[in-house]
């Protein structure tokens, strides 16, 4: 099983944007290897989101944890069947560690987007 | 004559200029280009409204013959199509009607299907023709709104206003594009000067002949009369900030067919403004 998390640059904290974050961190459950995508998504000017969720796919991911994902990705995730759930604190490990101890909950809200108002 | 009403931000008087421009003029077209939050009917109460829907082609994918080459995913630079599954899927909202996937698809599995992404209408008040149109929820751009709305306008050939949308972006850009002259609303304020700043760098680079209305003055200083002084820009006209107006044009009274005052100030920045576009 193969987890992603959008991450900060700092490489140990959760990013507060899903398609516009710099990194993703991909760990793989049964043997722990990490590894970190670059987000090409962060700089496009429109449907960030639809590419992030893309390159995730593409990375055959099986779940995400994110603070949080707008409805574009997450209709990319729902058709792909990748699962969700919604990260607490921003701490890298300390969400993986909840994750896998079942302490996080499924992600519910979906946002509509912040499409234009995010700033640039 | 194609006289456009612009400011840098909402709320400045741009449709009370233009509304009123049209109110005095004795035969004209009057235009809301705000498709995102279209107002000028309110004032107008236009009757006999023709109306027409404004659609946008998107692409439309045959499952069949889709090989999943991937090439109309990775092409899309508004990334309006995700590849899932082995198959494209089109988001359409974000689809800006490019049409690049249909020509490039191999398999020819791409058509093209409309999208309504708006509508126009018309209509008649007074000696005033009404036009319009309204952007549907979710729909990317106005522009196709815009567009359609200057096509079905094309039939004026008297005296047009047109109000445009706030700020300077592509949609203030195509309702400015055919004006033969140009005027700014501006407030008295530091915010309302960097507003009106943003609309004369955009009506520079369109080289259109142009003029300020002050609106809203109170005594004092009024930091947008200093910049079209600084600037050595035209101000065509001052409206004072009144209570009185503000209230009637609040309840949408057109001020110049309710106070004989306004009406002549109207009437005036009209001639103005035609002595300018003359000169």
């Amino acid at each position: 099983m193969k987890i992603a998390l959008p991450v900060n640059e700092d490489k140990e904290t959760v990013c507060i944007s899903f398609g516009r974050t710099p990194l993703f961190l991909l760990v793989d459950a049964e043997t722990g290897e990490k590894e970190y995508v670059d987000n090409s998504a962060a700089a496009s000017q429109g449907g960030a989101g639809i590419k992030a969720a893309q390159i995730l796919v593409d990375n055959g991911i099986d779940v995400l944890l994110t603070p949080r994902c707008g409805e574009n990705a997450a209709a990319v995730f729902q058709a792909a069947e990748v699962a969700m759930y919604k990260t607490e604190g921003n701490s890298v490990e300390e969400n993986l560690a909840a994750f896998k101890a079942g302490k996080l909950a499924v992600l519910s809200e979906i946002h509509s987007g912040f499409h234009n108002h995010g700033g640039k | 004559m194609k006289i456009a009403v612009l400011s840098g931000k909402g709320g400045t008087g741009k449709t009370l200029v233009s509304v009123n421009l049209a109110a005095v003029a004795s035969n004209a077209a009057y235009i809301d280009c705000d498709v995102e939050e279209p107002n000028g009917y309110l004032f107008f109460k236009p009757q006999g409204i023709k109306t027409l829907e404004v659609t946008v082609p998107v692409p439309q994918i045959d499952g069949l013959l889709c090989n999943g080459c991937r090439l109309c995913v990775d092409f899309c630079k508004f990334n309006a199509l995700a590849f899932i599954k082995d198959k494209p899927v089109l988001f359409p909202e974000i689809c800006h009607s490019c049409g690049g996937c249909v020509i490039l698809c191999p398999q020819k599995a791409i058509s093209e299907r409309p999208k309504k992404v708006g509508v126009v209408s018309e209509g008649i008040s007074g000696n005033v023709r009404v036009y319009g149109g309204i952007m549907e929820t979710g729909a990317s751009s106005g522009v196709p709104i815009l567009r359609e709305l200057f096509r079905q306008s094309k039939k004026e050939e008297g005296l047009s206003v047109i109000d445009c949308p706030p700020g300077s972006s592509c949609m203030a850009m195509e309702s400015i594009k055919d004006a033969d002259y140009c005027v700014l609303v501006a407030e008295p304020t530091l915010f309302g000067t960097h507003n009106l700043n943003m609309v004369h760098e955009l009506v520079k680079v369109f080289k259109k002949p142009f003029g300020v209305v002050l609106n809203k003055c109170v005594p004092g200083e009024n930091p947008s009369e200093e910049f079209c002084l600084e600037h050595n820009i035209t101000v065509l006209g001052k409206i004072l900030f009144d209570h009185k107006l503000g209230e009637l044009n609040s309840n949408a009274y057109i001020i110049a067919d309710e106070l004989s005052e306004y009406r002549e100030l109207f009437v005036d920045l009209l001639h103005r403004i035609e002595g300018e576009v003359k000169a």
